[in-house]
């Protein structure tokens, strides 16, 4: 029998493991954008569990919208980052420095 | 019941083995790939519990169209992946240190057993149960409860839509552009000239007339 449990434990690996990525690939923006849509998965992965063990399905238009906003981000991300790419010729993280901050 | 338990585990693990390769491998078109099987795995656990409409939906619009997008920019970029993955084994000891304390941290809660102090919910407490369509149940609640919200996420999209064709685009050099202006305001000194030739008379030459 599948519990809670099982979907809260994968969810939080999943999780774990994109925080690992944010921190391993600095370098290198496509890849943080990648770990952040594995962060989303995992969080909405939560969502669907706790949606079905709660039997409301309000958590599943939660991910729905989550899913709407992750979409228009990755397509403003790249954008940004085919623009950076363009202007700088780089896209590791520690380069990006012009702001100073 | 069996046959369900195996499936979760069999894509639990594939889950979680792909999305580690996702953030290891050196080749970043072998990243993309990687997180589109974790994502089809994501896609497989969230079926197993019977949210059939956004399993799909993750399929069609993140295997669709985010990861193809994710695909066309890794292949348009140029960029030098040996030089990118330099501080890769500096950081994994701080990489491995955070993941351990984020999922023990997690798991702690979850294992004291916070979350299952009330037994599932009776079924069709919220509109989930056994008999309607899961895509019924969120249709309605998404045109009545969130329908406010809903139209906001199409607002949301249309601005991201011209938020990034907007970032991109790069003006309309390199192309033959019709000014239709131009076009119908043109006149016709500007276009013809006539110039005064002087006739040029041949001399037939003895030998020449072939026509």
């Amino acid at each position: 029998m599948i519990t809670l449990e099982h979907y809260l434990v994968v969810s939080s690996a999943l999780f774990a493991i994109s925080i690992a990525g944010i921190i391993l690939n600095r370098k290198n923006v496509i890849t943080l954008l990648m770990c952040v849509e594995l962060l989303l998965l995992a969080v909405n992965t939560n969502f669907i569990a706790f949606s079905r063990h709660l039997g409301d399905a309000t958590g599943q238009i939660f991910v729905f919208f989550i899913l709407t906003v992750a979409a228009a981000e990755a397509a403003i991300g790249l954008a940004i980052l085919v623009v950076l790419f363009r202007n700088r010729g780089t896209i590791d993280v520690e380069e990006l420095d012009e702001l100073k901050g | 019941m069996e046959l369900k338990a195996l499936v979760f585990y069999v894509f639990a693990a594939l889950t979680l083995v792909s999305a580690t390769m996702v953030i290891t491998v050196r080749n970043a078109v072998r990243a993309v790939l990687s997180l589109v099987l974790t994502f089809f795995c994501a896609a497989v656990l969230w079926l197993l519990t019977e949210a059939e409409f956004l399993s799909i939906a993750l399929v069609l619009v993140y295997v669709g169209a985010v990861m193809v997008l994710f695909l066309f920019v890794v292949m348009m970029l140029d960029v030098d992946y040996a030089a990118v993955k330099q501080g890769f084994t500096r950081y994994l000891p701080l990489g491995v240190i955070a993941a351990m304390l984020v999922f023990f941290g997690i798991w702690g809660m979850v294992r004291e057993g916070s979350f299952s102090l009330g037994a599932p919910a009776a079924a069709g407490a919220g509109g989930v149960d056994g008999d309607t369509p899961n895509i019924e149940v969120l249709g309605r609640l998404l045109y009545t409860d969130y329908f406010y919200a809903f139209e906001l996420a199409a607002v949301i999209l249309l601005v991201a839509l011209i938020a990034a064709v907007a970032l991109t685009f790069r003006g309309t050099r390199m192309r033959k552009v019709q000014d239709v202006g131009r076009q119908v305001n043109v006149s016709k000194e500007e276009r013809l000239r006539i110039v005064k030739v002087e006739p040029v008379r041949k001399h037939p030459t003895p030998s020449g007339d072939k026509a």
